[in-house]
Protein backbone atom coordinates (compact mmCIF):
# COMPACT_ATOMS: atom_id res chain seq x y z
CA UNK A 1 0.00 0.00 0.00
CA UNK A 2 1.37 3.36 -1.21
CA UNK A 3 1.02 5.76 2.20
CA UNK A 4 0.91 9.67 1.71
CA UNK A 5 2.20 11.90 4.26
CA UNK A 6 0.89 15.11 2.62
CA UNK A 7 -1.21 16.58 5.36
CA UNK A 8 1.45 15.71 7.57
CA UNK A 9 4.46 17.42 6.15
CA UNK A 10 2.17 20.60 5.23
CA UNK A 11 0.96 21.17 8.89
CA UNK A 12 4.79 20.51 10.03
CA UNK A 13 6.28 22.87 7.46
CA UNK A 14 4.33 25.56 9.17
CA UNK A 15 4.34 23.90 13.15
CA UNK A 16 8.15 23.80 12.67
CA UNK A 17 9.00 27.55 12.57
CA UNK A 18 6.52 28.08 15.58
CA UNK A 19 7.88 25.61 17.43
CA UNK A 20 11.24 27.12 16.78
CA UNK A 21 9.88 31.21 17.56
CA UNK A 22 8.40 28.96 20.93
CA UNK A 23 11.91 27.87 22.15
CA UNK A 24 13.77 30.82 21.03
CA UNK A 25 11.45 32.86 23.15
CA UNK A 26 11.66 30.39 25.92
CA UNK A 27 15.65 30.55 26.07
CA UNK A 28 15.77 34.45 25.98
CA UNK A 29 12.71 34.47 29.06
CA UNK A 30 14.65 32.45 30.76
CA UNK A 31 16.22 35.25 33.68
CA UNK A 32 13.26 36.77 34.72
CA UNK A 33 10.05 34.46 33.35
CA UNK A 34 9.81 31.01 33.01
CA UNK A 35 12.31 29.25 30.69
CA UNK A 36 15.80 28.87 29.89
CA UNK A 37 18.19 26.66 28.40
CA UNK A 38 16.42 23.24 29.17
CA UNK A 39 12.70 23.95 28.23
CA UNK A 40 14.27 25.65 25.35
CA UNK A 41 16.27 23.08 24.27
CA UNK A 42 13.82 20.69 24.57
CA UNK A 43 11.57 22.59 22.76
CA UNK A 44 13.96 22.76 19.73
CA UNK A 45 14.64 19.56 20.10
CA UNK A 46 11.04 18.53 19.62
CA UNK A 47 11.25 20.68 16.20
CA UNK A 48 13.30 18.61 14.76
CA UNK A 49 11.96 15.61 15.83
CA UNK A 50 8.73 16.32 14.56
CA UNK A 51 10.53 16.78 11.15
CA UNK A 52 12.10 13.18 11.69
CA UNK A 53 8.88 12.38 12.10
CA UNK A 54 7.09 14.09 9.10
CA UNK A 55 10.22 13.17 6.75
CA UNK A 56 13.04 10.81 7.11
CA UNK A 57 16.39 10.62 8.64
CA UNK A 58 18.28 11.01 5.21
CA UNK A 59 16.35 14.30 3.88
CA UNK A 60 17.45 15.98 7.39
CA UNK A 61 20.37 14.67 7.29
CA UNK A 62 20.69 16.68 4.26
CA UNK A 63 18.54 19.78 5.08
CA UNK A 64 20.41 20.07 8.61
CA UNK A 65 24.22 18.79 8.45
CA UNK A 66 25.07 19.14 11.65
CA UNK A 67 26.93 16.48 13.84
CA UNK A 68 24.75 16.40 17.28
CA UNK A 69 27.72 14.54 18.85
CA UNK A 70 30.05 17.77 17.73
CA UNK A 71 27.62 19.98 19.36
CA UNK A 72 27.39 18.26 22.92
CA UNK A 73 30.99 19.20 22.95
CA UNK A 74 30.84 22.76 21.63
CA UNK A 75 28.14 23.20 24.33
CA UNK A 76 30.37 21.86 26.83
CA UNK A 77 33.13 24.26 25.67
CA UNK A 78 30.62 27.37 25.66
CA UNK A 79 29.57 26.86 29.28
CA UNK A 80 32.89 25.82 30.75
CA UNK A 81 34.45 28.82 28.75
CA UNK A 82 31.76 31.48 30.29
CA UNK A 83 32.81 29.80 33.72
CA UNK A 84 36.43 30.43 33.29
CA UNK A 85 36.57 33.95 32.35
CA UNK A 86 35.90 35.14 35.39
CA UNK A 87 39.31 33.02 36.61
CA UNK A 88 41.22 35.00 34.27
CA UNK A 89 39.51 38.37 35.54
CA UNK A 90 40.37 37.48 39.27
CA UNK A 91 37.37 36.34 40.16
CA UNK A 92 36.08 32.68 41.47
CA UNK A 93 34.66 30.16 38.93
CA UNK A 94 31.58 30.74 37.82
CA UNK A 95 31.26 34.17 38.96
CA UNK A 96 28.61 35.82 36.74
CA UNK A 97 28.86 39.72 35.46
CA UNK A 98 26.03 41.47 34.68
CA UNK A 99 25.99 45.22 32.62
CA UNK A 100 23.26 47.27 31.64
CA UNK A 101 24.03 48.15 27.80
CA UNK A 102 22.74 51.13 25.23
CA UNK A 103 22.02 48.86 22.37
CA UNK A 104 20.52 51.01 19.18
CA UNK A 105 17.73 49.17 17.99
CA UNK A 106 16.37 47.97 21.40
CA UNK A 107 17.34 50.46 24.06
CA UNK A 108 18.58 49.83 27.37
CA UNK A 109 19.57 46.21 27.31
CA UNK A 110 20.53 44.27 30.29
CA UNK A 111 23.42 42.09 29.27
CA UNK A 112 24.31 39.12 31.56
CA UNK A 113 27.22 36.29 31.36
CA UNK A 114 24.41 34.15 32.40
CA UNK A 115 23.77 33.89 28.99
CA UNK A 116 26.25 32.69 27.07
CA UNK A 117 26.11 29.90 30.01
CA UNK A 118 22.66 29.23 28.94
CA UNK A 119 23.61 28.83 25.53
CA UNK A 120 25.82 25.98 26.50
CA UNK A 121 22.88 24.11 27.77
CA UNK A 122 20.61 24.61 25.20
CA UNK A 123 23.43 23.19 22.64
CA UNK A 124 23.94 20.35 25.13
CA UNK A 125 20.00 19.52 25.92
CA UNK A 126 19.31 19.73 22.14
CA UNK A 127 22.14 17.62 20.79
CA UNK A 128 21.78 15.13 23.55
CA UNK A 129 17.80 14.59 22.77
CA UNK A 130 18.36 14.46 19.38
CA UNK A 131 21.37 11.74 19.71
CA UNK A 132 19.80 9.83 21.92
CA UNK A 133 16.23 9.69 19.77
CA UNK A 134 18.39 8.99 16.28
CA UNK A 135 20.60 6.43 18.03
CA UNK A 136 17.15 4.93 19.22
CA UNK A 137 15.04 5.24 15.85
CA UNK A 138 17.51 4.60 13.43
CA UNK A 139 17.41 0.69 12.16
CA UNK A 140 20.75 -0.97 10.89
CA UNK B 1 -18.60 34.03 42.59
CA UNK B 2 -15.70 33.74 40.26
CA UNK B 3 -14.06 31.84 42.39
CA UNK B 4 -17.43 29.33 42.60
CA UNK B 5 -17.18 29.17 38.91
CA UNK B 6 -13.45 28.40 38.38
CA UNK B 7 -14.26 25.29 40.82
CA UNK B 8 -17.53 24.19 39.35
CA UNK B 9 -15.66 24.25 35.31
CA UNK B 10 -12.71 22.49 37.32
CA UNK B 11 -14.88 20.01 38.29
CA UNK B 12 -16.31 19.26 34.55
CA UNK B 13 -12.99 19.04 33.48
CA UNK B 14 -12.08 16.46 36.05
CA UNK B 15 -15.25 14.68 34.98
CA UNK B 16 -14.14 14.99 31.50
CA UNK B 17 -10.73 13.47 31.66
CA UNK B 18 -12.69 10.68 33.95
CA UNK B 19 -14.54 9.81 30.99
CA UNK B 20 -11.25 10.01 28.78
CA UNK B 21 -9.94 7.71 31.30
CA UNK B 22 -12.93 5.42 30.86
CA UNK B 23 -11.92 5.10 27.30
CA UNK B 24 -8.37 4.48 27.67
CA UNK B 25 -9.21 1.67 30.16
CA UNK B 26 -12.36 0.08 27.91
CA UNK B 27 -11.29 0.82 24.20
CA UNK B 28 -11.14 -2.06 22.41
CA UNK B 29 -8.60 -0.19 19.43
CA UNK B 30 -5.49 0.90 20.01
CA UNK B 31 -6.53 4.16 18.20
CA UNK B 32 -9.49 4.75 20.36
CA UNK B 33 -6.68 5.11 23.57
CA UNK B 34 -4.73 7.41 21.23
CA UNK B 35 -7.35 9.78 20.76
CA UNK B 36 -8.79 9.69 24.56
CA UNK B 37 -4.88 10.54 25.60
CA UNK B 38 -5.06 13.54 22.74
CA UNK B 39 -8.40 14.47 24.60
CA UNK B 40 -7.35 14.24 28.31
CA UNK B 41 -4.09 16.47 27.04
CA UNK B 42 -6.33 18.93 25.81
CA UNK B 43 -8.61 19.13 29.00
CA UNK B 44 -5.24 19.28 30.77
CA UNK B 45 -4.49 22.04 28.82
CA UNK B 46 -7.88 23.79 29.70
CA UNK B 47 -6.96 22.92 32.85
CA UNK B 48 -4.00 24.82 33.41
CA UNK B 49 -5.55 27.80 31.87
CA UNK B 50 -8.57 27.57 34.86
CA UNK B 51 -5.92 27.53 37.16
CA UNK B 52 -3.55 30.52 35.98
CA UNK B 53 -6.76 32.28 36.23
CA UNK B 54 -7.62 31.02 39.45
CA UNK B 55 -4.39 31.72 40.91
CA UNK B 56 -4.37 35.33 39.14
CA UNK B 57 -0.57 35.08 37.56
CA UNK B 58 0.81 35.03 34.04
CA UNK B 59 3.49 32.67 34.25
CA UNK B 60 1.63 29.60 33.54
CA UNK B 61 0.82 30.53 30.05
CA UNK B 62 4.23 28.72 28.41
CA UNK B 63 2.90 25.68 29.88
CA UNK B 64 -0.01 26.02 28.19
CA UNK B 65 1.62 25.69 24.98
CA UNK B 66 4.05 23.74 25.85
CA UNK B 67 1.89 21.27 26.31
CA UNK B 68 -0.45 21.86 23.25
CA UNK B 69 3.17 21.05 21.22
CA UNK B 70 4.23 17.93 23.08
CA UNK B 71 0.20 16.42 22.86
CA UNK B 72 0.45 17.38 19.31
CA UNK B 73 3.60 15.52 18.75
CA UNK B 74 3.20 12.62 20.88
CA UNK B 75 0.13 11.53 19.18
CA UNK B 76 2.01 12.18 15.71
CA UNK B 77 4.01 9.56 17.02
CA UNK B 78 1.20 6.93 17.85
CA UNK B 79 -0.45 7.44 15.16
CA UNK B 80 2.55 6.97 12.81
CA UNK B 81 3.69 4.02 14.79
CA UNK B 82 -0.01 2.38 14.73
CA UNK B 83 -0.53 2.99 10.69
CA UNK B 84 3.34 2.29 9.41
CA UNK B 85 4.93 -0.17 12.67
CA UNK B 86 7.91 2.16 12.26
CA UNK B 87 8.28 6.14 14.21
CA UNK B 88 11.48 7.26 12.61
CA UNK B 89 11.76 6.27 9.05
CA UNK B 90 15.11 6.17 7.63
CA UNK B 91 14.81 6.33 3.88
CA UNK B 92 12.04 8.27 2.07
CA UNK B 93 9.24 5.95 0.49
CA UNK B 94 9.57 2.79 2.37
Amino acid sequence: MKTNNLLLQSVTQVVTFLIFAFSIYLFFAGHNNPGGGFIGGLMTASALLLLYLAFDIQSIKKALAFNYVNIIAIGLIISLATGMVSMFLGGPFLNQYDQYVHVPLFGEVHLTTAVPFDLGIYLVVVAIALVIILAIGEDA
Amino acid sequence: MFAIAMAVSLVFLSVSILVGLYRIIIGPSMPDRVIALDAIGINLIAMVAVLSVTFRTSAYLEIILLMGIIAFIGTVAFSKYIERGIIIESRRGD
